[in-house]
C-alpha cells in the first residue's frame, strides 16, 4: 500500500435502450430466420442493407417489398486490428472487412475468418459462416464471420462505387 | 412502408470506455494522499494553497510541487441540492453538491455533502470529510462531506 498512485481509472459508461424501429426490426427478425433482407430506394433503385425506413440520400420511404440478398459478397476494403479491446473477444490480429453483399448497394461491416491475415485483399470473394441454427437470434451476430469463397476476385469496376 | 404490425425490437446498449490516465507527480501525490486519508493541496509562491492541486500556477504558469495537507474540515461556499440522485452519483439518497473551502486551502473542492435534508444546507456551514471504508487512490475515497458536529 505504500506505492504511490500513478494511474487513475476514469471509466465512462452510458446505458441506453436502443429501439431498432420498424424497418431494422424487420431486418433483425429475418436474421433470426437466416435471411438477409434489404430494401430498395424508390428513386434510384439502390438496395440498402441492412434496411432503413427511408433512403438517406433522397429522404424517400423505401419500397415496402423486402429484397432478399445472398450471403456472398466482395471485400471492398478492410483493415487489420492488432490492438486488444475488452469489448472484442476475437483473437488478434484479425481483419475487419467491409463486405458488399451480392445484390446490395451498401456495405456491411463484419470480420474475416479462415483466412491468413496477409492474404486479405480488396475484391476478395467471401461467404458468410453462420452459427448453428439453434443459436440464431435477432442479431447480425448470427453470422460468425465471412470466409474466402474460393471464387476468382471481383473486378475493381464491380465495386469501385462502394468503397 | 405498410402500417407497423409488429412492435419494434429493443435491446440494451451499453457504451463503455475504459479510460485510464497517468497522473504525473502532483496529482499522483494528491491521489496517494486520498488513499492514505489525507487531502493534499499544492502551495503557490505567495503561500496560498490550491485544492485540488495543479501542476502549474494558473496565474504565473510556474511549476508547483510543494504538497500541503489541508482539511479535513472546511466551509461550504456554495451548493446545489440533488433531490433524485442517479445511479453513478456519490450518494443514493438526496444530497448536496457543494464547493467546499477546506481549512488551509485558497480554492474550493467540489464534493457531495450528506446533510440529510435541503433545509440543513447553508452557505457558510462547516463540514468534514467522511472517508470511504476502503480507500484506493480516487476522489471517492472521500465518501462525502458531512456537517461538522458543534462543540
Amino acid at each position: 500500500m505504500s506505492e504511490p498512485v500513478e494511474i487513475l481509472k476514469t471509466p465512462v459508461k452510458l446505458d441506453y435502450t436502443y429501439s431498432a424501429g420498424q424497418s431494422a426490426s424487420r431486418f433483425l427478425r429475418a436474421m433470426a430466420e437466416g435471411k438477409l433482407i434489404g430494401q430498395r430506394c424508390p428513386v434510384d433503385g439502390r438496395v440498402y442493407f441492412p434496411t432503413r425506413g427511408s433512403c438517406p440520400q433522397h429522404g424517400a420511404l423505401m419500397r415496402p417489398e423486402p429484397v432478399e440478398l445472398s450471403d456472398r459478397g466482395t471485400v471492398v476494403t478492410f483493415s487489420i486490428n492488432r490492438v486488444p479491446s475488452e469489448n472484442i473477444k476475437l483473437d488478434l490480429p484479425y481483419a475487419p472487412v467491409q463486405v458488399l453483399l451480392d445484390g446490395a448497394d451498401t456495405i456491411l461491416m463484419h470480420v474475416l475468418g479462415e483466412c491468413p491475415i496477409d492474404q486479405v485483399h480488396m475484391g476478395m470473394r467471401v461467404q458468410a459462416v453462420w452459427k448453428p441454427k439453434s443459436e440464431w437470434t435477432t442479431s447480425i451476430g448470427n453470422i460468425k464471420y465471412f470466409k474466402p469463397s474460393g471464387e476468382p476476385d471481383a473486378p475493381f469496376d464491380s465495386y469501385k462505387e462502394h468503397i | 412502408m405498410p402500417p407497423p404490425t409488429e412492435r419494434a425490437l429493443t435491446a440494451p446498449h451499453t457504451l463503455q470506455y475504459t479510460y485510464k490516465r497517468s497522473l504525473g507527480k502532483v496529482l499522483s501525490a494528491f491521489f496517494t494522499g486520498l488513499r492514505d486519508k489525507k487531502i493534499l493541496g499544492v502551495r503557490r509562491k505567495d503561500g496560498s494553497v490550491l485544492v485540488p492541486p495543479k501542476e502549474y500556477d494558473p496565474d504565473t504558469a510556474e511549476s508547483l510541487s510543494e504538497m500541503v495537507e489541508v482539511g479535513p474540515g472546511g466551509v461550504v461556499r456554495s451548493w446545489t441540492w440533488v433531490a433524485r440522485p442517479r445511479e453513478k452519483q456519490p450518494l443514493q439518497h438526496p444530497f448536496a453538491y457543494a464547493l467546499i473551502l477546506l481549512d488551509g486551502a485558497a480554492t474550493p473542492l467540489l464534493h457531495a455533502v450528506d446533510a440529510g435534508s435541503e433545509a440543513k444546507m447553508k452557505t457558510g456551514m462547516r463540514v468534514r470529510a467522511r472517508w470511504a471504508p476502503q480507500t484506493e487512490g480516487a476522489i471517492r475515497d472521500i465518501a462525502c462531506f458531512e456537517p461538522e458536529e458543534k462543540k
